[in-house]
C-alpha cells in the first residue's frame, strides 16, 4: 500500500493540472460540444486578437510580474546581505513569519486601506501637510500601470522568499563564509553577496519561479488593486469564464493558453537574466572590490524591508478598524463612532462562510497529510530520498498559471457531467496544499535521528509500531507546522474555489474578493479580519499545542 | 544449544567495492572488539546486523544468532539490542514509558510496571520511572538506555561507540556496567570502537578493520 503512496500524490497533483490543461487546449481551438461547438478551429484566437485590451493586458502581466518579483528578491537579498545573524534581522525575521500566512486578498484590502486617497495614510498627513479637507481625486488604486498591484504582490512575497531563505541559509553555512570574506577585507554585504548569495540562490530560484508565475497570474490581488478598464489578462480570462454566453469560455480557454504562453516566456526571461547577472557577478568578484557605501544599502534594505512588513500589519489594522468604525469623516485618523452594528450585520453570515472554509481545508489537509506522511515513510524505508527531478514535480502546480488549468478543469467537468461543488472544490485545493505541505514537512521529517527508529525496531517494534508510537509523536511540532500552513494556502484560494466551486461553495476568500467592486469597508473589514484570522489562528496553535502536550518533556523543545 | 552470534564471511559492498569484510563467531559472554579508523565503515557492518543497512550499500554472508540465520528478518525479528554514543531515550516518554516501550508486550499492568521498578533499582533508579528522560545526568540517561535494551530481552547485543560521549569517569563505570550485565546474561556482544581503552576493558578478541578505499 505504503508503496503506491507517492504515485498517487503525484496523481492528486497534477492530475487535475494536466487535465485542467487539456480541458483549455480542446475549447481553445473551438471545440466545446457542451455549447454544441466542434472544433477544430482558430476562431477563438482569432476572437481573442480583436479584443482590444489584450496589448496592455499582456504588456500588465509581464510588467507586474518581473517587476514585483525583481523588487522583492532584491529586498530580500540586500536585507539578507546587510543583516543576517543580527538581533535586527531575528527580529524583524519574527515579525514576517505570522505574515507569510496572511491571505492575499487580505493583505491587498489592507494595503488599499492605507493607501488609497481616502486611506490612513492620506488621513494621518491631512490637512496639515497636505491640505486636503476631502479625499483627493487620485488614481491610487487600480492605476493603469499596475504600481498599487505590484506593491501589493512585493508585500506578500517578501515575507515568502525572506523565510525560503532563511531555510536555504542553513544548509549553505553563511558564517564561516562571510568570515573568510570579512578576514580578506570584504565589507558584510559584498562578502556576503560574492560568496553566500550564489548557493542560496541555487536552493531558492525554484520559490523565485513561484513567485513570477503568481504574480503573473494572480487573480485576487489583481481584482482588488489591479486596474480595471483593462483589466489584467488573468482577470479577463475569468470574466470570459463567467460569461453566460458559452462561446466566450472558447475566448477566454485562448487566453488562457496565451497566459500559460506569457509565463514560460517570462520564466525563460528570468532564467536568461539569471545566466547574465551571474556572468557579471564573475567579472565582479575578479575586481576584488572589497565593498563600499554598505552601510547605505544595509538602511535602505531594513527600511524597505520593514515598510514592507509594517504595510501588512498596519493593513490589517486597518481592516479591524474599518470593521467597528461607525461614521468616519475624512481626514481624521480615527472612526467618528465605534460600533458593532457592522459584526451585527455581517458576522452571522461571516461565521457561516467560516464554517465552510474549514470543512473544505479541514478535509484537503487531512488528505495532504495523509499522502505526505505516507509519502515520507515510504521514502525513508526505501532508502531513496527525494531525486531533483523529484522537486520540480513538487512545484510544478505552483508554476503552472492557475488561469491556464483551473478554467480548464471546471469545463472539463462540465462536460463529463460532473457536479460541481464541495468534493471538486478540496481536490482542487489538494493540488496547492499538497507541495506546501511536502516542503514544510519534508526537511524536519528527513532530519530526524533515524537511529531512533533502528533503536525502536531492535527492541521489537514494527516499522508502523516506529512511525505511530516514536517517530510521528516526536515530529508533532513540524507536522502542526506544516498543518497551518496547508490550512493558511487552503483558506487563501481564491480562484480554485471560485471557479471549481461554481459559484456554490463560498469561503471567507471568495467572500470577501466579492465585496471588492461594492466598496463597501466595513463589510469588507469583517471578512478580511475573519479570513486574516482563519489562517493566523493555526499557526497560533501550532506554537502553542506542542508547549502545553509536551510541558514536561523538555527534550521536546530543544 | 550453540549460544552466539556467528557472522559469516560477510562482505559489504558499496558500487562494487568491498568494504568490510568479517568472518568471525562471537560466543556467549564474549565481547569481540572491532577497531579502526572512522569513516571505515564500522556502523554501516552493525546496519546490516541490525537490518537497516542502506540500500547504497549492498551486504553479504549470512549472520546466524544462536545457530538461527536471521540475515533475511527484519529488524524487529532479530532481537538483537543496540546501544549508541548517544542514549537516544524517546524524549516525548517517561523515564518508566521508555522502558515500557522495551518490555515485550504481554503481561498485565502489575507485571509490567514491577518489571520497570526492578529494573530501575537495579542501576541504582529507585523511583525515576515519571521523570522526564531530559532532566537526568548523563551517568542516568545512559543507565536507562541500558535498561531499556536489556527488559527487550535481546539475545545479542551491539555497542557502536557507546561509551564515546561520556567523560572520562563516567565512561569507565558504564562500560563496567555493560560488560558486567552481558557475563551475566552470557550474551554474545560485538563493540564497535575507536578507542583501545574499550578494546582492553572487554578482554575479548580484537579486530581491526582496514580502510580498502585507501590501500
Amino acid at each position: 500500500m505504503l508503496r503506491f503512496l507517492p504515485a498517487v500524490t503525484l496523481f492528486a497533483m497534477l492530475g487535475p493540472v494536466i487535465a485542467g490543461l487539456w480541458g483549455t487546449v480542446l475549447p481553445a481551438f473551438g471545440h466545446l460540444p457542451a455549447a454544441g461547438l466542434m472544433g477544430p478551429s482558430l476562431d477563438p484566437f482569432r476572437t481573442l486578437m480583436d479584443w482590444a485590451g489584450l496589448t496592455s493586458a499582456s504588456r500588465l502581466s509581464l510588467s507586474t510580474g518581473l517587476i514585483a518579483t525583481s523588487i522583492s528578491l532584491a529586498i530580500v537579498v540586500m536585507f539578507v546581505a546587510g543583516w543576517s545573524g543580527t538581533r535586527t534581522f531575528r527580529l524583524l525575521e519574527r515579525l514576517l513569519s505570522p505574515l507569510l500566512s496572511v491571505p492575499h486578498a487580505a493583505a491587498a484590502f489592507g494595503l488599499a486601506f492605507l493607501i488609497a486617497p481616502s486611506g490612513w495614510i492620506a488621513r494621518l498627513v491631512s490637512p496639515s501637510l497636505t491640505g486636503w479637507d476631502r479625499p483627493p481625486d487620485l488614481l491610487i488604486l487600480q492605476d493603469p500601470l499596475g504600481i498599487a498591484l505590484i506593491a501589493g504582490l512585493v508585500v506578500k512575497e517578501v515575507p515568502f522568499l525572506l523565510l525560503m531563505t532563511i531555510a536555504a541559509l542553513g544548509q549553505a553555512q553563511p558564517r564561516r563564509s562571510l568570515m573568510v570574506a570579512q578576514s580578506l577585507g570584504y565589507g558584510r554585504v559584498t562578502g556576503w553577496l560574492k560568496t553566500v548569495f550564489p548557493r542560496v540562490y541555487d536552493q531558492i530560484r525554484l520559490p523565485v519561479y513561484v513567485v513570477l508565475a503568481y504574480s503573473m497570474s494572480v487573480v485576487d490581488v489583481a481584482m482588488i488593486l489591479g486596474p480595471s478598464t483593462p483589466p489584467t489578462l488573468s482577470v479577463q480570462i475569468v470574466k470570459w469564464m463567467g460569461d453566460p454566453d458559452l462561446a466566450m469560455r472558447l475566448t477566454g480557454a485562448a487566453a488562457s493558453l496565451l497566459q500559460l504562453a506569457l509565463v514560460i516566456f517570462a520564466l525563460a526571461l528570468w532564467w536568461g537574466g539569471e545566466r547574465v547577472i551571474a556572468w557579471l557577478g564573475r567579472i565582479w568578484i575578479e575586481t576584488g572590490h572589497r565593498g563600499q557605501k554598505e552601510a547605505s544599502i544595509r538602511v535602505i534594505s531594513l527600511g524597505l524591508g520593514s515598510i514592507s512588513s509594517l504595510a501588512v500589519l498596519l493593513g490589517i489594522a486597518g481592516l479591524a478598524v474599518w470593521s467597528v468604525a461607525g461614521f468616519w469623516s475624512f481626514p481624521n485618523s480615527l472612526p467618528d463612532a465605534i460600533t458593532w452594528k457592522n459584526w451585527d450585520r455581517h458576522g452571522p453570515a461571516a461565521f457561516q462562510t467560516f464554517g465552510e472554509t474549514f470543512i473544505v481545508a479541514g478535509v484537503a489537509v487531512g488528505l495532504a497529510l495523509v499522502l505526505v506522511l505516507g509519502c515520507l515513510e515510504a521514502e525513508h524505508r526505501s532508502g531513496r530520498p527525494l531525486s531533483r527531478r523529484g522537486i520540480w514535480l513538487l512545484y510544478l502546480p505552483l508554476l503552472v498559471p492557475q488561469t491556464a488549468f483551473l478554467p480548464g478543469l471546471q469545463t472539463l467537468l462540465l462536460n463529463i457531467g460532473a457536479d460541481i461543488g464541495r468534493a471538486p472544490v478540496i481536490f482542487a485545493h489538494l493540488v496547492f496544499v499538497l507541495p506546501y505541505v511536502f516542503l514544510s514537512l519534508g526537511d524536519p521529517w528527513r532530519s530526524w535521528d533515524t537511529r531512533n527508529a533502528t533503536v525502536a525496531g531492535a527492541l521489537g517494534t514494527k516499522p508502523w509500531g516506529v512511525f505511530w508510537r516514536v517517530r510521528l509523536p516526536m515530529l508533532t511540532r513540524p507536522i502542526l507546522t506544516a498543518t497551518a500552513v496547508g490550512i493558511a494556502v487552503s483558506v487563501g484560494q481564491y480562484l480554485a474555489t471560485l471557479i471549481i466551486g461554481g459559484g456554490r461553495v463560498a469561503t471567507l476568500t471568495t467572500e470577501a474578493v466579492a465585496l471588492a467592486s461594492g466598496g463597501d469597508r466595513r463589510a469588507i473589514g469583517v471578512y478580511g479580519l475573519m479570513q486574516t484570522l482563519a489562517a493566523l489562528v493555526p499557526f497560533a496553535l501550532a506554537l502553542t499545542i506542542p508547549t502545553l502536550l509536551w510541558r514536561n518533556r523538555r527534550g521536546m523543545h530543544e | 544449544m550453540n549460544k552466539s552470534l556467528s557472522l559469516r564471511k560477510i562482505c559489504i559492498i558499496r558500487d562494487g567495492i568491498p568494504l568490510i569484510e568479517i568472518d568471525h563467531e562471537v560466543a556467549a559472554g564474549e565481547i569481540l572488539s572491532v577497531m579502526g579508523p572512522s569513516g571505515v565503515g564500522k556502523s554501516t557492518l552493525l546496519a546490516y546486523l541490525t537490518g537497516n543497512l542502506d540500500p547504497v550499500f549492498r551486504g553479504m554472508g549470512e549472520v546466524l544468532l544462536n545457530g538461527k540465520d536471521i540475515t533475511g528478518l527484519p529488524p524487529h525479528k532479530r532481537e538483537i539490542g543496540i546501544l549508541f554514543q548517544d542514549d537516544l531515550l524517546f524524549p516525548h516518554m517517561s523515564v518508566g514509558e521508555n522502558l515500557a516501550f522495551g518490555i515485550p508486550r504481554g503481561g498485565s499492568r502489575v507485571e509490567r510496571h514491577r518489571k520497570i521498578e526492578n529494573a530501575l533499582s537495579d542501576v541504582g533508579l529507585v523511583g525515576f520511572s515519571n521523570r522526564d528522560p531530559a532532566t537526568l545526568s548523563g551517568g542516568q540517561r545512559a543507565r536507562v538506555a541500558l535498561v531499556r535494551m536489556l527488559l527487550s530481552d535481546p539475545k545479542a547485543l551491539l555497542l557502536d561507540e557507546a561509551f564515546s560521549r561520556l567523560d572520562a569517569e563516567l565512561r569507565a563505570h558504564v562500560r563496567e556496567l555493560v560488560f558486567r550485565v552481558v557475563k551475566e546474561r552470557n550474551l554474545p556482544v560485538l563493540m564497535v570502537t575507536h578507542d583501545l581503552e574499550d578494546a582492553k576493558a572487554a578482554g575479548g578478541p580484537i579486530i581491526e578493520l582496514e580502510s580498502y578505499s585507501k590501500s
